[in-house]
């Protein structure tokens, strides 16, 4: 799904990549960018809506921002992967380079999802977080699915 | 791609001369057509993999190469660890010995047509597929060691596979230098219900049929015959590799800093092969190279089931377990001497040529067979590594059709249901728990893959031996 890009709200969409995909997130803070880009992680598995039914925390830390971006991707992938759960909204708090997040979802059902593909992990390809002139945080990489 | 910045070699060989930080030349190996449809990005990342410590003789590039992580995918590049070389996770790829199997069935494919509805549909309700699915084998730690060292042979000895199958696997169906203890827990917790799971994205189990031999002596000696009946695999080692890739990846961008390497590209991040997180890499790795022979072997178990239910006298025996997400030491001829290179191997398959000491006999006159997984409604290859593979690519070819389209772009062109409906008009059953992942994984998406082997093997890399068409594809 794409959608139009307005840099004022929040938002998501995915761009192409080779043989997978790349996510892109942007919003006021760079908190949004990484829960927005999270959203399009998820938009790249399914277009389904998800029920807020449990929720996960992690947290992780980089050295970097652009690295702690991929933490969180992979944190998100990992937690998908290993309580068999997909997840339909985010929040982040940043505090220097350590990150807290927190998901909300449900459990994966293959018919009410459909999931298009499994995410394998986040990359450093295509990785760029940054700040526009006017003020709106990206954040941005591709996905080996 | 812009032809002017190669030297032309032949028509099928375009080499990239060393500049700049390049150590050594990269050489594509295309048509013309094939090398002018690649993305600018495959010269890009030729180049940067060209400049890495310790590279050995030249970055070698498939026909089917296409834009990757670091290293382009399609790509092969060895390296010396008397001479400062290095190991790179992102150069073996999240997938760790990602590759393909194919058995024989003794079948026609007269013999499937009364049943393919219900064959496809008992595959469908054998082989775990997709996000979501779990296997029924839970592995518990003692478990999960065992087959992080076992490998096919642990699958086996657990009653998944027949032991005649090692001759017909890499490395005897068990890498050996894995160590388990090289993998994080996180990893094996991300395992521990994924075996004998196919995954998703271009996995695929698909039933296949012959429909061409190009080469006689090669076909006989592979036991394939026109029309008969095979079953192709293609998966790797599932989350706990994808945890390995992730996990070292990170490890190594600290690791390539603090040996001073200079990296063109983050993606590229690695580790000098004598370092402590180099040795923790190859242990963990190997690991999950035997994870994944593990894991194909089980499918295939799975798949022996299944056929055995519908053709109680049918035997499916190993043709080849062939993987293309590796690196491996071996020894090649670099400076006229032969010594032991780390090869990796990042979407390029091995391809012996005939003679290799590595080779089961009954294999060795004709050289390695080289599954290349086409496309789900243009079919696929089988073909055997040439003797002059050696001096051209360490030995390698071309793993697959290679992507002429993004997802992105498949999505908006094709509709999932449709393609469904179209091969199912030609006799083609695909079964699929997302119509958008059939979509993106259409059959447009891909590059030609007869012009693919058709430059492997007028490059010298690899000769056809016969194309199959699919019957049934149970898709990821």
């Amino acid at each position: 799904m794409v959608v139009q890009r307005n840099m004022l709200t929040p938002g998501w969409e995915d761009f192409p990549h080779g043989a997978d995909v790349g996510i892109r997130g942007w919003g006021p803070t760079l908190e949004q960018a990484f829960e927005q880009a999270a959203l399009a992680l998820t938009g790249v598995l399914t277009d389904a809506d998800i029920e807020n039914r449990t929720s996960v925390e992690v947290e992780c830390d980089a050295p970097d921002v652009e690295v702690l971006f991929v933490e969180w991707l992979n944190a998100i992938i990992y937690e998908m992967a290993v309580r068999n759960m997909i997840f339909g909204a985010f929040k982040v708090t940043i505090n220097g380079l350590h990150l807290r997040g927190t998901m909300w979802g449900e459990p994966v059902d293959q018919t009410k999802h459909a999931p298009a593909c499994e995410p394998k992990g986040a990359t450093y390809t295509a990785l760029r977080v940054s700040q526009g002139a006017d003020g709106t945080w990206s954040a941005e990489c591709i996905i080996d699915v | 791609m812009d032809l002017s910045r190669f030297t032309r070699i032949d028509p099928t060989t375009w080499q990239i001369e060393p500049t700049g930080a390049m150590r050594v030349p990269g050489v594509i190996y295309a048509d013309e057509t094939l090398i002018r449809d690649m993305d600018e990005k495959v010269y890009e990342q030729t180049a940067n993999v060209a400049m890495l410590p310790g590279v050995v003789k030249a970055v070698y590039v498939m026909p089917d190469a296409h834009w990757g992580y670091g290293f382009p995918i399609g790509g092969v590049a060895a390296f010396d660890a008397d001479e400062g070389g290095v190991i790179s996770a992102g150069g073996v790829g999240f997938d760790v010995s990602c590759g393909v199997r194919t058995m024989l069935t003794g079948l026609k494919a007269a013999d499937i047509k009364p049943v393919q509805k219900e064959l496809v549909d008992s595959l469908y309700q054998q082989v775990p597929v997709g996000l979501g699915s779990k296997g029924a084998i839970v592995l518990d730690p003692e478990e999960m060691d065992a087959m992080l060292t076992g490998g096919a042979r642990w699958a086996i000895a657990r009653g998944w596979g027949e032991t005649r199958d090692l001759d017909r696997i890499e490395e005897h169906g068990q890498m050996a230098g894995a160590d388990p203890s090289c993998v994080s827990d996180r990893a094996k917790e991300r395992q521990r219900r994924e075996m004998g799971t196919l995954g998703s994205g271009n996995h695929y189990l698909e039933v296949q049929a012959v429909t061409e031999i190009f080469d006689q002596e090669a076909a006989g000696a592979y036991g394939l015959k026109p029309d008969d009946v095979v079953v192709t695999i293609h998966c790797g080692s599932r989350g706990l590799g994808h945890q390995i890739g992730t996990e070292y990846l990170r490890e190594m961008l600290a690791a390539a800093a603090a040996a001073g390497i200079a990296l063109p590209d983050r993606e590229l991040a690695c580790t000098p092969i004598k370092s402590e997180v180099g040795q923790r890499y190859l242990g963990a790795m190997r690991a999950a190279t035997n994870c994944a022979l593990a894991n194909r072997e089980i499918i295939g178990h799975y798949a022996r089931k299944v056929f055995g239910h519908f053709f109680p006298k049918a035997e499916l025996t190993l043709l080849f377990d062939v993987s293309h997400n590796t690196c491996k030491v071996e020894a090649h001829k670099t400076d006229g001497a032969s010594k032991p290179i780390y090869v990796h191997r990042k979407g390029a398959t091995r391809a012996f040529g005939p003679g290799h000491p590595d080779l089961p006999e009954a294999l060795r006159n004709v050289g390695q067979p080289v599954l290349i997984g086409g496309s789900m409604g243009t079919g696929s290859y089988v073909l055997a590594g040439a003797a002059g593979s050696e001096d051209l690519s360490f030995a390698s070819a071309c793993h697959g059709a290679g992507r002429a389209m993004s997802r992105h772009a498949a999505l908006r062109a094709w509709s999932g249901r449709q393609i469904i409906k179209d091969l199912a008009n030609r006799g083609i059953l695909i079964r699929s728990p997302s119509v958008r992942g059939v979509a993106e994984e259409a059959p447009g998406a891909y590059k030609d893959v007869g012009a693919v082997v058709m430059a492997a093997e007028e490059a010298g890399l690899a000769r056809r031996v016969a194309r199959l068409r699919p019957l049934v594809c149970i898709k990821g």
